[in-house]
């Protein structure tokens, strides 16, 4: 039972999604998973469904067309406006993320086509420092709104991350406005913008760009947010109720359109860009409107084929 | 000058024991006719001297504290101040009217503005009415109302930030605080009148920011805005929040800091030793500034406007490539 223990010591580790290993155990059900086959299912426990986290690459592969990703803004970097420094460096932060992720910040931006409809894209990847929003992202973000509109393409932004990014305070947090802002001249063009939120979503990247699409798709059982639940029970001075800030819960709520499996969310994003923007938004409304949740869980248990590996 | 304070800051007791003496001596001499002139000048220097040195020199923390002073004037005290005929309205017409959030209609001499800003309370039953000035998604959202009023009726929109951040509760949360500060977010970007900010005090992150996105960002000298209070980026990133005076170094959250930045546009000086010595000297600095500002900006066409503003945000950040 060596490899029990292995995985254990690795598990503890925040720096990876998920952690290495032959064997995985759901942070859900405590099934014990055989990797492989849980990368087959692209991460999604088989016996309960708990969607586990993944990184921006893994999204690439998982929503988009196989091989129509092309990325853009790759040469954008972070600097250390502020020399911040708290016990460590920012700039040691950095390349020591830089190193574990080969990301040279919390997200990717590019071009795919989503089931042969062309996008603009934004990915965030919470295992580079927790996702967290600086100037990079912001910026990134800021440009792919800024494409999406020069191409008149839908604008899709999967979220994963704890929010502004504090090393670069007051920066960070104009990114909510900046990000927001570009949102608003996209909007004006009237293109469509497609929040998907992973989990966890909280904090600024909630507050700002994740909350503001046209629609919002969670994963099941995703953190969604906006401040932490620590804080949160320290001032009511209360617990707080199952499933509180999950996908369900902001759903419940209205505050998301759509719960999307993961194997469901190309097939789905499809359907209503198919829906919104059919001929570039110029196309006349053929009546049916599908309910995308229905949609995928119809698909789900007659196909247990990842898509991505199609 | 001569003020009661509730709060004496370890900093300001020097000038506040001078203060009282001086007061004291002219009570006396006043009753007794006993000419003491030159001893309350040269205390009144004293104390001048000592305001001078300390407060040229003041650390980010110090100026932490004197921006969450509980005597420092609030938002309805400037308002009182600066604007005549305020009416305040209430309510975002879908849950309810959050307290921690003024909003309202007046005029700033010959300008009709739209007025909004965190309300904080005085003590403990107005915070408990006022929430500590943390509003709630209602608050926002009644907030934006009053924001698409103003673009209506074509008139600019005022704000004042003063929070220690949007309310962290159960209710704000179910009630989608996130959604309601992100919405701001996108529609003052847009909105198609002048904007004018001022920080009057806290600016604590999204909260802040709820109402915070403007064509001009006017600070006062002695207030913080940032991404967090420097208590809690102490706690998460020192896992000690008494490192807070250092976070708070580290922050660059202070006007002068922010306006190397380019976050904020201005620095509104505040009276000596702080806005909380004399409200009206306060409130006139903030008065003139806002209205350079809305002067300035009343002429700029619309479409001009906009672009403008989302430039000035387009061009946030610091990056390398």
């Amino acid at each position: 039972m060596d490899w029990f223990k292995r995985r254990k010591g690795i598990a503890t580790s925040e720096k990876k999604a998920i952690p290495d290993g032959l064997w995985v155990k759901c942070n859900s059900c405590g099934e014990i998973i055989y990797r492989p086959e849980l990368q087959k299912r692209l991460f999604v426990c088989p016996k309960c469904e708990y969607h586990f986290r993944i990184n921006s690459k893994d999204y690439v592969e998982y929503f988009f067309d196989p091989d129509s990703f092309t990325e853009t803004g790759a040469n954008i970097k972070p600097a250390d406006p502020l020399r911040f420094r708290d016990t460590k460096k920012y700039t040691d932060r950095l390349k020591a993320a830089q190193k574990t992720t080969g990301l040279n910040d919390a997200a990717i931006t590019g071009d795919a086509t989503i089931e042969g409809k062309p996008v603009v894209c934004a990915i965030m990847d919470f295992t580079f420092i927790g996702g967290s929003m600086g100037s990079v992202v912001g910026e990134k973000i800021a440009r792919a709104a800024d494409r999406a509109r020069e191409r008149r393409v839908p604008l899709i932004v999967i979220s994963a991350s704890g929010g502004a990014r504090m090393m670069e305070s007051a920066l960070s947090l104009m990114q909510m406005a900046k990000t927001s802002a570009k949102l608003a001249q996209l909007a004006q063009e009237g293109i469509p913008y497609f929040s998907i939120l992973t989990d966890p979503t909280t904090g600024g990247t909630t507050a700002s760009f994740a909350m503001l699409g046209d629609v919002n798709i969670a994963e099941p059982g995703a953190l969604i947010g906006f401040a932490g639940q620590r804080v949160i029970k320290q001032t009511i001075g209360q617990d707080l109720p199952e499933g509180f800030q999950k996908a369900e819960f902001l759903k419940d709520h209205g505050f998301v359109d759509l719960i999307v499996h993961r194997w469901e969310m190309r097939e789905t994003l499809g359907k209503i860009i198919d829906l919104l923007w059919a001929g570039g938004g110029k196309a006349k409304n053929n009546g049916k409107v599908a309910s995308g949740e229905k949609a995928a869980k119809a698909s789900r248990s007659s196909d247990a084929v990842a898509p991505g590996k199609n | 000058m001569n003020k009661t304070f509730r709060v004496t800051l370890d900093f300001e007791k020097p000038v506040v024991e001078l203060e009282k003496k001086i007061a004291e001596m002219e009570e006396y001499a006043r009753e007794t006719g006993v000419d003491l002139s030159d001893d309350i000048g040269r205390l009144r220097r004293k104390a001048d001297n000592y305001r001078k040195e300390t407060y040229s020199k003041l650390t980010p923390w110090q100026r932490v504290q004197l921006a969450r002073h509980s005597d420092r004037p609030f938002t309805l005290d400037h308002i009182e101040r600066i604007a005549t005929d305020f009416v305040e309205l209430g309510g975002d017409r879908a849950f309810g009217n959050d307290p921690a959030m003024i909003a309202g209609i007046g005029k700033i001499d010959n300008h009709r503005c739209v007025l909004i800003g965190h309300q904080k309370g005085r003590d403990v039953k107005e915070n408990l009415h006022r929430n500590f000035g943390m509003s709630n998604p209602e608050g926002y959202r009644k907030a934006l109302r009053l924001m698409k009023m103003a673009a209506k009726f074509k008139m600019p929109v005022i704000t004042f930030i003063d929070t220690p951040g949007a309310y962290p509760g159960l209710g704000a949360e179910e009630r989608g605080q996130a959604e309601a500060i992100a919405r701001n977010l996108m529609e003052m970007a847009v909105l198609p009148v002048p904007i004018v900010v001022t920080i009057i005090g806290e600016g604590a992150s999204g909260g802040a920011l709820g109402i915070g996105v403007g064509d001009s960002i006017l600070m006062m000298e002695n207030c913080w805005y940032s991404v967090i209070s420097p208590e809690g980026c102490a706690a998460i990133l020192w896992k000690d929040n008494t490192k807070a005076p250092i976070a708070a170094e580290a922050m660059k959250l202070t006007a002068p800091d922010l306006l190397k930045l380019n976050v904020i546009d201005k620095i509104i000086p505040e009276p000596p030793g702080g806005a909380h010595w004399d409200y009206d000297v306060a409130s006139a600095n903030l008065k003139k500034a806002i209205l350079t500002e809305l002067k300035r900006l009343e002429k700029i066409p619309v479409e001009t406007l906009i672009e403008k503003r989302i430039q000035k945000y387009e061009a946030m950040g610091a990056w390398k490539e």
